[in-house]
């Protein structure tokens, strides 16, 4: 193979006769490839990051989550009217007596309270939940215990404090055994979970859930302590809502069992509920499904709008080529006139295109696999130059700051072969009308 | 003359079935016309003339009476419109395009009045390329660099195999152009006004090496315009209007009808 080695060689010669011609239209082809392999790497970061969150909301849980029906007329005539909506007490015991799916169910109350130790305070959500509810959510203990079923049928006054409580009431001391204030309560902390990331969105909200914030107490405690409703005073209105329970979470034992006991949950809460229209059915699983549906969108429509430079990349080459040629046609009456077939001069145009839009993609791949550095560098850029404070807390900000582009390995040898068959597609032409010159014509030019 | 470039093998065309073997070249009742649009430009009307193996022919005439058309012919370079070509015992009519590349690779080497070397590559390189096209499309071998290297020993160009040809003086272009011609030890030679570009004391080396590629056997046909290059040839022909207007040696021109 040694006359391949030297049919390159030799166009290398060729094509470093015109350096910078060769390098810009080299560039053409390194974009192409550069953003073949960013943008799906991009692409991949999303879609990963997509499924982490919903991986971490459980792939084989179905999410029932209370909501706020929308406002008709009537209710809001009337400023100091209470709002009742969401999930019952019924519907759980409903739901747990007649799923013969479920492995285990765990009933939510959420309530943001004002919580105090000595002279520190802080804001946090108060969870009323049972003994299930650390497993189900995949938190880990730091210190202590999670609440038991003891602690909910003697309805214990015993907290469970998360890793942002902890440190913000207790930074110098050992939370366990000590006494918090929540409402009208003193409860005694039991254990502190471990702090963990936010995950995803539930109910198509883009805000994903935050556990460092968390006091969890035993759910009939929160009943019988804190109540079903919830009164807020602002700057002279008032509203009061009354929930019995903000969410439940039902885990079944296999991912085939997912989708018809969603349906199930649907069907049993829409005839308890009919339209009120006051929860959401949240799966995971069907979040996942979406995400990767997305993904492929997103993967394909990356992939086209990288395809468009690699082909403008084409089109400069092709140019190039065709310029080239004209010019060297004498070059091209030579290697005739001195037994060259026409074969040969396909070849070794063709050669030096393919030489050329492979050394670029080359280039682009190493490039490429320096996306997620660039990313970063972007990724600050925007957040520190673009982005307000406000905008980067949001959640398209923290959605943005998590994406970690991921290179897809396959796609550096798919971009490196794309760029040589762009050389191909592209190179066929000028060098064929190179090839098909009358060789006493080519030698006369100029 | 003094050393020989490169013996030339003797022809072993002599004695085959075709009955064209003494011949290196024959041309028979030879047209040549080119179509520009509506118009018929008859660059050759009826050219017959043989060529023996070992012939020293100078081609010679006003421009436009057709000498380069004719060169081109006898170079395989284009066929006949009619007539018959038949060069090396083959019909060229009959041959491929393909074919007509491998009879050039092999069977003849050209000289251009304005050398026509590969700008990018080197001396060495240069005179290399009718290799890349041998039948076969053999790799280029040790010993082939090695002959590659004698060739432009034997022209004066030992020490210049890595210069590129703008470092060149025209002269010295014209000898990397005769070893490239010699490399695949073509037994036909064609010269279009080899001589035309360079001074007189460069033309007189030149013609030197064209005449000692002759006593080695090689057939040997060029065009010229100057009496003192024609002169060196063992036979002259004069063109005109794309005909051979007469034939012979200086001095003692025959008409030709
Ligand atoms: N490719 C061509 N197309 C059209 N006419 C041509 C072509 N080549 C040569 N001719 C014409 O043929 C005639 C002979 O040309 P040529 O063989 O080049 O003459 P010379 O070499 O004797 O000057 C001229 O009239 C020339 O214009
Ligand atoms: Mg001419």
């Amino acid at each position: 193979m040694s006359n391949t080695l030297r049919t390159v060689q030799l166009a290398l010669k060729s094509l470093m006769l015109h350096k910078l011609r060769s390098g810009l239209t080299m560039l053409g082809i390194v974009f192409g490839v550069y953003s073949v392999i960013a943008m799906l790497a991009i692409g991949e970061g999303a879609s990963l990051q997509a499924q982490q969150q919903v991986l971490a909301l459980g792939a084989t849980n179905v999410i029932v989550v209370s909501k706020k029906p929308p406002l008709d007329g009537s209710n809001n005539a009337n400023g100091a009217r209470v709002l009742q909506y969401g999930l019952l007490r019924s519907d759980y015991r409903l739901l747990v007596e007649t799923l013969p799916t479920l492995l285990g169910a765990v009933p939510i109350r959420e309530i943001p309270s004002e919580t105090r130790y000595l002279q520190k305070q802080l804001n946090a959500r108060v969870v009323g939940c049972t003994a299930d509810y650390l497993d189900m959510n995949r938190l880990q203990l730091a210190r202590g215990r999670f609440i038991t079923d003891q602690d909910q049928s003697q309805m214990a006054n015993v907290a469970v404090i998360a890793s942002d409580v902890a440190d913000t009431l207790f930074p110098f001391e050992d939370p366990v055994g000590k006494s918090i204030q929540v409402k009208e309560s003193r409860y005694k902390v039991v254990g502190v979970t471990r702090a963990r990331t936010a995950s995803a969105a539930i109910g198509g909200s883009l805000s994903g859930q935050d556990f460092n914030k968390d006091i969890y107490i035993p759910l009939r405690t929160c009943e019988v302590r804190i109540g079903d409703l919830v009164v807020n005073r602002s700057s002279g209105s008032f509203s009061a809502e009354q929930v019995e329970l903000n969410q439940i979470t039902l885990r079944v034992g296999s991912v085939d069992d997912v989708l018809p006991t969603a349906e199930a949950v649907r069907e049993s809460l829409e005839r308890t509920h009919r339209n009120k229209q006051d929860y959401d059915v949240v799966v995971p699983l069907e979040l996942l499904r979406q995400a990767n549906q997305i993904r492929q969108i997103f993967n394909i429509v990356l992939g086209s709008i990288a395809a468009i430079s690699l082909v403008v990349g084409g089109i400069g080459i092709m140019n190039i080529m065709l310029a080239t040629v004209t010019e060297r046609t004498r070059e091209i009456g030579i290697r005739r006139a001195l037994g060259a077939r026409q074969s040969d001069i396909i070849q070794q145009f063709l050669t030096e295109t393919i030489v050329l839009s492979g050394s670029g993609g080359l280039i682009g791949v190493l490039f490429g696999l320096l996306t997620p550095f660039a990313f970063s560098g972007l990724r600050w850029f925007v957040l520190n130059f673009v982005l307000e404070a406000s905008a980067t807390d949001s959640p398209t900000g923290r959605l943005f700051a998590d994406l970690h582009p991921q290179i897809a390995w396959w796609s550096l040898p798919v971009a490196f072969g794309i760029s040589v068959g762009i050389g191909i597609a592209f190179g066929i032409y000028p060098a064929r009308s190179a090839a098909r010159m009358d060789p006493i014509e080519a030698l006369r030019h100029e | 003359m003094s050393t020989t470039i490169e013996p030339l093998p003797q022809p072993s065309g002599a004695g085959s079935p075709d009955d064209h073997g003494g011949y290196a070249a024959r041309l028979l009742e030879v047209h040549k016309n080119y179509h520009l649009g509506e118009h018929v430009v008859r660059a050759l009307r009826g050219v017959s003339i043989d060529f023996p193996h070992g012939d020293y022919v100078a081609i010679m005439g006003s421009s436009g009476s057709g000498k380069s058309t004719l060169l081109n012919l006898l170079g395989a370079l284009d066929r006949p419109s009619s007539g018959e070509y038949i060069l090396g015992g083959q019909y060229v009519s009959q041959l491929t395009d393909d074919d007509l590349s491998a009879i050039r690779n092999q069977l003849i080497g050209f000289i251009f009045q304005s050398y026509n070397l590969i700008p990018q590559y080197t001396v060495l390189e240069n005179i290399q390329v009718p290799l890349n096209y041998r039948p076969g499309r053999r790799d280029i071998s040790a010993e082939d660099t090695e002959r590659c290297e004698f060739l432009a020993g034997q022209v004066g160009l030992a020490d210049r195999l890595d210069h590129r040809p703008f470092q060149l003086s025209g002269g010295q272009q014209q000898r990397v152009a005769i070893a490239r011609a010699l490399v695949n030890n073509p037994e036909i030679i064609l010269a279009d006004e080899p001589t035309g570009n360079l001074d007189s004391t460069t033309e007189g080396e030149i013609m030197q090496l064209l005449g000692q590629l002759n006593e080695e056997g090689r057939t040997i046909i060029m065009v010229t315009h100057e009496t003192s290059v024609a002169r060196r040839a063992k036979r002259q022909i004069i063109m005109k209007d794309g005909l051979i207007a007469s034939e012979g040696l200086f001095g003692v021109e025959t008409e030709v009808k």
